[in-house]
């Protein structure tokens, strides 16, 4: 579908931070707050806009603390669906958090969280190599995350030295 | 037995006045969670890239001099640059020279064409590094009062009011410190008319190139028949936020920079090298960064354009670079007096328009190179701010009726 300008606006202000009133977002763009609302509203009903979670360094918190590993899947492809109904029944489970098909030496490149290693082993044994049309699989543990989405982790340096007033 | 300290210092810089920023930054560094609106540079740090090319060049051992005008590579880079984006094309060769910043592009530049007594147009409000660079080459700057009535455009007439025998240039920023007027094609189109009249040179600095926010930029020097008698001035600091780098640079036909490489040679041979290569990597390939630098400070200008005007303090919107100039006049009191007020009693710093020359007066500049959080929160109390004073208008009143 093809956005506006004030719509593109919209939307890379809620992308960087979804938090910022209405009223605010409607400052910054020119626009009245009803008008704001309403192409938020149309772009959740078009599902441009999907969700809204907070990002969050979960290893910061006892006890919260959760096990990442990324696996690569090759796939036989099914006639008729291609990859999507393999893709499907393994998106379907709640621990596998992203799911990209993707170019190269393997298929569908897999993030999957769990609380223990011996979890995301079951799950690997258990329930995603049984698929059928799964070939193989390699995983990968997340040994430290650096930067997410866009984001980075941990103190940040980049901290403002600018002098209180300055011509 | 040395005599008074006085009797050995240059006339000349004994009168030149403290930049009258200096005052307020003392008073403003005093005081603990200040939200400063009164910072002329990016809250943006230099991209990534960038800074990584000049640890690279370090780590390769790049700790020579370099040619006076600079590495040729970079000077090629901005040659290019210019064409590209502003459509003006000059000879990297022997047109180009890069310099520490482009305040001493503007020291150059007046040291190169002035005589003694000869008068430069300074266009006020005006940043506060003009006048003193005219005096301390030999000149003697004219202030030009701009009106708030056209968001502080200067108009032919203005021009054609301070011009004398002995007007040798004016002096353009557009968009401007501190009112970030920007003047567009037409515009400088009309005054060009006037200083082609007069005779002039046009000292052209145009370090907010990068930061316009409704119109395509225009620089002076691709204006019809002004290219001869422009001495274009940029730089990296505000577009590509590498203030701290001190790395300008300046174009201009081949007999100006021909005596200005001449006094660059003799004062600081050249621009550091390792540097040099972070500006090549950002006119190469950072020009994405500078395009969502500028939309972001666009987000921000709306938002503090549209907030001080809800509060009553009238501010035009301003074309460019990232200060908003309100009108304080609502309140009775100088920029001074307000600038101070609300930095004791809000912890808000933003500077007297004052300093800016004198129809700055009733006026301050907020620059909103800071998050949109801390915008919001100065919002909030400037908000405060004014309500107090309107209480203690209607206090007064009351008191005055009871009486």
């Amino acid at each position: 579908m093809r956005l506006s300008g004030e719509e593109l606006e919209v939307l890379s202000i809620v992308e960087e931070n979804h938090r910022i009133p209405v009223e605010d977002i409607a400052l910054m763009v020119n626009s009245s707050a009803e008008d704001v609302t309403a192409i938020i509203k149309k772009l959740e009903d078009e599902k441009v806009i999907v969700s809204y979670p907070a990002l969050i360094d979960w290893s910061k918190v006892d006890g919260k603390e959760n096990i990442v590993a990324m696996i690569d899947v090759k796939v036989q492809p099914k006639r008729g669906v291609g990859f999507d109904e393999v893709a499907e029944r393994i998106y379907r489970f709640p621990e596998v958090t992203s799911l990209y098909l993707m170019s190269g030496a393997y298929d569908l490149s897999i993030t999957i969280e769990g609380k223990s290693m011996s979890e995301i082993a079951r799950f690997v044994s258990e329930k995603l190599s049984t698929i059928d049309n799964v070939i193989s699989t390699t995983t990968h543990f997340m040994l430290k995350k650096y930067k997410h989405d866009g984001v980075i982790f941990g103190e940040s340096n980049d901290k403002d030295r600018r002098m209180v007033v300055s011509p | 037995m040395m005599q008074e300290p006085q009797h050995y210092l240059s006339q000349m810089v004994q009168e030149l006045k403290p930049s009258g920023i200096r005052r307020f930054f003392d008073l403003a560094a005093s005081i603990k969670g200040v939200i400063s609106l009164g910072v002329g540079e990016p809250d943006f740090i230099t991209p990534w890239s960038i800074r990584e090319a000049a640890i690279l060049s370090l780590e390769e051992g790049y700790t020579s001099y370099t040619a006076n005008p600079g590495l040729l590579e970079l000077r090629e880079e901005i040659s290019f640059y210019l064409n590209r984006r502003f459509g003006v094309k000059y000879n990297p060769v022997d047109q180009v020279i890069v310099t520490a910043g482009a305040s001493q592009a503007i020291d150059l530049t007046f040291r190169a064409i002035l005589n003694p007594g000869d008068e430069v147009l300074i266009i006020e409000p005006a940043f506060v590094s003009y006048a003193p660079l005219v005096t301390l080459a030999g000149g003697k700057p004219i202030p030009v009062s701009t009106h708030p009535s056209n968001g502080f455009k200067l108009t032919p007439e203005q021009i054609e009011n301070a011009v004398t025998s002995r007007t040798k240039a004016i002096l353009l920023c557009s968009p401007n410190n501190p009112t970030g007027t920007y003047l567009n094609k037409e515009e400088l189109t009309k005054l060009a008319a006037v200083i082609q009249k007069h005779d002039l040179l046009v000292v052209s600095d145009e370090i907010y190139a990068e930061l316009t926010y409704d119109e395509e930029y225009t620089s002076f020097a691709s204006i019809e028949g002004m290219y001869e008698r422009t001495i274009l001035i940029n730089g990296f600091s505000k577009g590509f936020a590498m203030t701290g780098w001190r790395l300008g640079f300046l174009a201009a036909p081949t007999p100006f920079t021909e005596q200005m490489v001449k006094i660059l040679q003799y004062t600081t041979m050249c621009a550091p090298h390792m540097l040099q290569h972070g500006a090549i990597e950002a006119l190469r390939n950072t020009y994405h960064e500078v395009e969502s630098m500028r939309r972001s400070y666009r987000r921000r200008r709306n938002y503090i354009v549209q907030s001080l005007n809800n509060l009553g303090l009238d501010c035009h919107t301003p074309g460019g670079a990232f200060y908003v100039f309100p009108s304080i006049k609502s309140t009775g009191m100088t920029s001074e007096q307000f600038a101070e007020e609300l930095l004791l009693a809000e912890k808000v710093a933003v500077v007297p328009g004052s300093a800016f020359g004198e129809s700055g007066e009733g006026y301050v500049r907020c620059s909103y190179a800071t998050s949109l959080e801390q915008l919001q929160e100065a919002v909030k109390r400037i908000e405060k701010f004014m309500n107090s004073l309107k209480l203690k208008e209607t206090q007064a009143e009351e008191q005055y009726t009871n009486n």
